[in-house]
């Protein structure tokens, strides 16, 4: 199964790596955030040792997070830069969405609904570190005036929100997509599957053995 | 710290109601800035009878001391040389919590039970439910609570809800000497501030009046102005205080939204699947890439 010469290599094993390390992180900071956000979610402070433990560990989750994500930004910036054949794309999702993938513009590695989702997370990520540093007070709140600290207060649980909100989408994504997770675990994908999903990709990939 | 526990009528992070059987009139402090001296007794009494000690400070030339709020000094005189239509005024503002009849504190607070809210009116933290967050600081329109560096707890004034839950003044109003912190209920300290007002205005102060701000509801700590149409002469106290509208968005319709957006995500991609399946190879491409071979 290992190497499989039959298969396409998507990530490589740091990518994978990097991948779920950012993962685990984004789920630790969204559950010790949502208690600290959301009086009904309280409860889930009790995985983090309490709510002081909690309002302790959860800044530095997001500075993890920070380094794990920017080294994903910084290596897919460029195959996710979008293209007018990627808003046709996100066009049609309705038509996908609904089973029918036949009209679907051709995507190439990453396809328009992946690279939109790429660059919203970066910018959710940006407004949650600025803001959350703001926030930060053990250290940094009592350098700024109060009403930054309000602005920054209302800006980290919109952009946490839209950024949990479109996280669960990608897992669905990955769920309803058929193999996507195995893609992510193992490295690789059957060519079957690039050619559905990755045409554009896919021809690149078997062009490049030839 | 506080003995009460039955006539608890708010309570931080907590969306059912607390036990509130009791009832206690609402309760208040008027400090009536025109009979303060600047004594500093009512700092004094603060810390003794709380048990709170402050560093020693540095002078700064100037009479205040110390010169803000902190973990230890729950109130702080701050003192203001003016010139007004009278010529020089020296105008001594007792700072420390005003006990909001809507307390921005307690709207912020994450921690369940970390921040009450009396049926007295007085505002209390708890701190052994304090995690610490500092979201009160951010939610208070007349920042007042202190983060403690011991403990990262934050600390203010209880209003002596200790004493007053036994029937007792705060300590600063025992302790005054020249009478100008009472304490009463609110009501009466209302009539008491109305007579003191009469006096300031029939010797000159024409604008006197009652510092009770609605922005916030009315609070349990009152002041007799002098100057009423001035309130930031006094030390910058804000002339209409109110919890910031972003705190509001933050800690009022942000959340259910926020909980109910995430929700509706989950749910609509868990019956997506439900109703339209995965999204597999199909068989036509399995043949595509067979034949390819």
């Amino acid at each position: 199964m290992k190497n499989d010469p039959k298969k396409i290599t998507r990530y490589m094993a740091f990518e994978r790596a990097n991948h779920w390390l950012s993962a685990i992180l984004f789920i630790l900071a969204a559950l010790s955030g949502l208690a600290l956000f959301q009086p009904a979610f309280v409860p889930l402070s009790q995985l983090f040792g309490g709510g002081t433990w909690t309002r302790i560990l959860h800044p530095f989750i997001g500075v993890a997070m920070l380094v794990s994500f920017g080294v994903m930004a910084v290596s897919y910036w460029k195959p996710n830069i979008m293209t007018p054949a990627d808003w046709e794309w996100l066009r049609r999702v309705p038509e996908l969405a609904g089973g029918d993938d036949r009209n679907m513009p051709e995507a190439g590695k990453f396809n328009g609904g992946q690279k939109m989702l790429f660059w919203l997370l970066v910018i959710c990520m940006a407004l949650l570190i600025l803001s959350g540093i703001v926030m930060w007070r053990a250290y940094f709140s009592f350098i700024f005036p109060l009403w930054l600290i309000a602005l920054a207060s209302v800006i980290h649980a919109i952009a946490a929100t839209i950024m949990i909100a479109l996280l669960i989408f990608h897992i669905y994504a990955a769920i309803w997509t058929r193999e996507s997770i195995d893609a992510m675990m193992h490295g690789q994908v059957r060519r079957a599957w690039a050619k559905q999903h990755h045409p554009a990709w896919y021809r690149e990939m078997i062009g490049g053995e030839k | 710290m506080a003995l009460q526990s039955l006539d608890i009528i708010r309570r931080s992070a907590t969306s059912t109601p607390s036990p509130s059987q009791r009832r206690t009139p609402e309760v208040a402090k008027l400090i009536d800035i025109s009979k303060c001296i600047g004594c500093k007794a009512c700092q004094v009494a603060c810390m003794e009878w709380n048990d709170t000690r402050d560093k020693v400070g540095v002078n700064r030339g100037v009479l205040d001391n110390p010169m803000d709020l902190t973990d230890a000094s729950w109130t702080v005189m701050r003192y203001a040389e003016v010139e007004t239509n009278r010529g020089l005024e020296w105008l001594i503002r007792k700072d420390g919590c005003m006990h909001c009849a809507e307390p921005g504190c307690l709207k912020a607070c994450p921690a369940p039970g970390a921040i009450v809210q009396y049926s007295n009116g007085i505002v209390d933290f708890h701190e052994e439910n304090c995690i610490g967050c500092g979201y009160c600081i951010t939610g208070c329109p007349f920042n007042i609570p202190r983060l403690s560096k011991r403990d990262s707890k934050v600390y203010k004034c209880t209003l002596c809800s200790d004493r007053v839950a036994v029937g007792l003044e705060p300590a600063c109003v025992k302790t005054c000497p020249t009478g100008a912190i009472v304490f009463g209920t609110k009501e009466d300290m209302k009539r008491h501030a109305a007579g003191r007002i009469a006096d300031l205005k029939s010797r000159g102060f024409a604008m006197a009046g009652l510092y009770d701000p609605p922005g916030v509801d009315g609070t349990h700590v009152m002041y007799v102005l002098q100057h009423a149409d001035k309130p930031g002469i006094y030390n910058d106290l804000p002339k209409d205080p109110g919890i910031s509208p972003m705190v509001y968005l933050w800690k009022g319709i942000a959340k259910p939204l926020a909980s109910i957006g995430m929700g509706l995500v989950a749910l609509g991609a868990f019956f997506h699947f439900v109703i339209k399946g995965p999204n597999e190879v199909s068989k036509e491409t399995e043949k595509e890439v067979e034949d390819e071979k």
